[in-house]
């Protein structure tokens, strides 16, 4: 069983997953915050590898990648940095990123799982592009995790779930990854509908920012909440301040995991 | 003429929130292709409002210094000045049938956004269009052409702020407003339904060259070339003579200031493959897959991609494609200015350039056909900046 199917098969764990784009703002500081995020409770992980560009985020993610591209990550240190974190803790680890890393880089999911990664989600591949991308996750061990839209369809969705090995990643609202003020409308109905589809964990990011939103999307019936801008935001805010940025992150952090006890 | 691959390239690598409306595309692509009112109402627009058929030009001053018959498509003649209004026209009736209330588009040398804009006014639905800030001061007249259409023209920063950035926030602008919105695709590439719905409205380029030069010159032409950026108006004109054996065909790609320089756009000559802007294809990129900044003089040929058709035809060795520097292409400008007395995109002048330097490998009375894929009129600030006062 790999770590999120382990982390899931209490029915009633709620589960908070901080985002850090891995390398921001430079290799050594992103290990420190990550830390600081696993230090404060994290129930697991969703790591980016900076991609040139990011056609799924926004703003704030856009520049996180491009920060941590300028400090020098590139493929070979979001390894060895996945390396430090699995040696430091032992939470389930996601990473997203966009296919053409994966395609490009020899023997990715055999050293990804070597690695100690759990799940990997690609955030520009649909399910009809995906049949050799999940066969290649089976074969290491590693779990899949797959995007639903506001705009997806029932049946689709329930497709969809049923080859998310590791969780469904719910996608909070239309558009790119950023902050926002509050959760979309629909976004409860939408999580009770797929709930009646599957058994499938669902995990919602995109747009949610804050304890309370965190709150809000467990209330619904959301497995799992993950916060990315927001926390990406601390640490461009606080880019020549690595201590400050820590204390921030374990702020948020301790917040949104006391809100699932 | 709706193919999800060609080979092993192309097909939908997107994220999920932009498959519903990719897939609302794809039908109503497949729906107006036995639609006679759309079909009645885009020819219509294509020869009443833009001017088509465009001309075949002899250019015998040019043929006198190639040594055989040069024959000019005139792409540059079709109202917008280049010939992205094929494809804006069709794409905007197709949005206005499936009941999109807004166009957005990308753009790079300008034309394309300038072609959307166009047919945004006349079809009355409001256009956005995406800009590299590199291009929106090297285009400036573009820039004011789409205004004055009534277009929001957004600046794009972000990474190389040339096309393959305005791409990606198109994209991220479609994935916002998914529901009203339809994204108008400048190029023959990005994900499936795109590079086959462009073709499809480019095609016409490659039909009427077959017919006039059959005409002109009572036979096919030896050779063909056009420019590749993202790859729609050589896919158009070659579309006209892939089953002729008989027919060469040359793709010209940028080659910026040398292929081995690291600062050009030539993606089938330098590009390795992979998987971006929706496509499996090939593309300008490093050892990790991080995608290039590219570089060209020509704003429309400065993107680190290409449509997967090509990839293909490359393949398959039906198209040879080279590469042909900025300087090569500034004196094609030049040279076909004073020769022809035509201001010729700096696009269309990668090709110009790579058929008179084809043109000795052919014998006196051959033909060669070159697409003039748009006019130089937007070029001619930056011409001046590079070469000084004329
Ligand atoms: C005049 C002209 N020719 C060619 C191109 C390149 O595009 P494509 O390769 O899609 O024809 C452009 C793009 O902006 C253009 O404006």
């Amino acid at each position: 069983m790999n770590r999120f199917q382990q982390l899931f098969s209490d029915v009633n764990k709620k589960a908070f997953v901080p985002f850090f784009m891995l390398g921001d703002p430079s290799v050594d500081e992103s290990f420190e915050l990550i830390k600081a995020a696993i230090d404060a409770g994290a129930d697991a992980l969703e790591l980016g590898f900076p991609f040139s560009d990011p056609m799924a985020d926004g703003p704030v993610i856009q520049a996180s990648a491009e920060r941590a591209i300028k400090a020098g990550c590139d493929y070979d240190s979001c390894i060895a940095l996945l390396k430090k974190i699995r040696a430091y803790a032992d939470l389930p680890i996601g990473l997203l990123l966009y296919y053409n890393l994966l395609y490009r880089r020899h023997d990715a999911y055999q050293e990804l799982a070597r690695v100690g990664v759990d799940a990997v989600l690609v955030a520009d591949m649909p399910k009809e592009e995906s049949k050799e991308h999940e066969a290649m996750l089976a074969q290491h061990g590693l779990g899949c995790i797959h995007l639903v839209a506001p705009n997806t369809p029932k049946a689709r969705a329930a497709e969809i779930m049923s080859r998310a090995t590791a969780f469904a990643y719910v996608i909070g609202r239309y558009g790119t990854t950023g902050v926002s003020d509050r959760l979309a409308d629909d976004l409860a109905d939408r999580i009770q509908g797929l709930k009646a589809l599957s058994d499938c964990p669902l995990v919602v990011g995109f747009g949610v920012s804050s304890s309370e939103d965190v709150q809000a999307i467990f209330d619904a019936g959301g497995r799992g909440a993950i916060i990315g801008s927001a926390i990406t935001k601390i640490i461009e805010k606080n880019c020549g301040n690595i201590l400050e940025a820590k204390k921030s992150i374990t702020t948020l952090v301790e917040s949104c995991v006391k809100t699932g006890e | 003429m709706l193919k999800k691959y060609f080979g092993d390239y192309g097909g939908m690598f997107v994220p999920e929130t932009l498959v519903a409306p990719l897939k609302e595309v794809e039908q109503a692509f497949i729906a107006i292709q036995d639609d006679d009112v759309f079909q009645r109402e885009l020819q219509d627009l294509l020869v009443n409002y833009a001017g088509r058929s465009t001309p075949l030009t002899h250019a015998k001053n040019l043929s006198k210094i190639a040594g055989c018959n040069i024959y000019l498509k005139r792409e540059d003649l079709l109202h917008g000045g280049a010939h992205k209004t094929n494809n804006t026209l069709g794409q905007a009736l197709l949005a206005k049938r499936m009941g999109k209330t807004r166009i957005i588009a990308e753009t790079g040398a300008g034309q394309h956004g300038v072609a959307t804009a166009m047919a945004g006014a006349l079809l009355g639905i409001p256009v956005d269009v995406y800009m590299g800030s590199i291009d929106v001061a090297r285009q400036a007249m573009n820039v004011e052409r789409m205004k004055l259409f009534g277009a929001t023209v957004h600046s794009v920063d972000s990474g190389s702020a040339t096309l393959k950035d305005a791409i990606n926030d198109a994209l991220r602008d479609w994935v916002t407003n998914v529901e009203n919105t339809y994204y108008c695709f400048g190029t023959a590439a990005g994900p499936y339904p795109f590079p086959s719905l462009v073709a499809y409205m480019q095609r016409v380029i490659g039909v009427e060259a077959r017919e006039q030069i059959l005409e002109m010159a009572g036979a096919l032409p030896d050779a063909a070339f056009a420019c590749v950026g993202g790859g729609s108006n050589a896919i158009g004109l070659f579309s006209g003579f892939l089953e002729d054996d008989t027919v060469q065909l040359f793709g010209a790609e940028a080659a910026g200031e040398g292929l081995s320089s690291h600062k050009h756009a030539a993606t089938l000559l330098k590009g390795d493959l992979g998987v971006f802007h929706g496509m499996l294809s090939k593309f300008v990129q490093d050892a990790d897959g991080q995608i290039a900044q590219t570089h060209s003089v020509s704003a429309g040929l400065d993107y680190p991609g290409i449509g997967p058709e090509h990839v293909l035809l490359q393949e398959k060795e039906r198209v040879t494609y080279l590469g042909v520097t900025d300087e090569e292409a500034l004196n094609a400008f030049e040279l076909i200015a004073k020769q022809e007395g035509i201001l010729a995109a700096f696009e269309s002048c990668h090709a110009v350039a790579l058929a008179m330097r084809e043109a000795k490998r052919f014998s006196k009375d051959a033909n060669l056909l070159i697409n003039v894929s748009g006019r130089g009129d937007k070029d001619l600030e930056s011409y001046v900046r590079l070469r000084g006062a004329v």
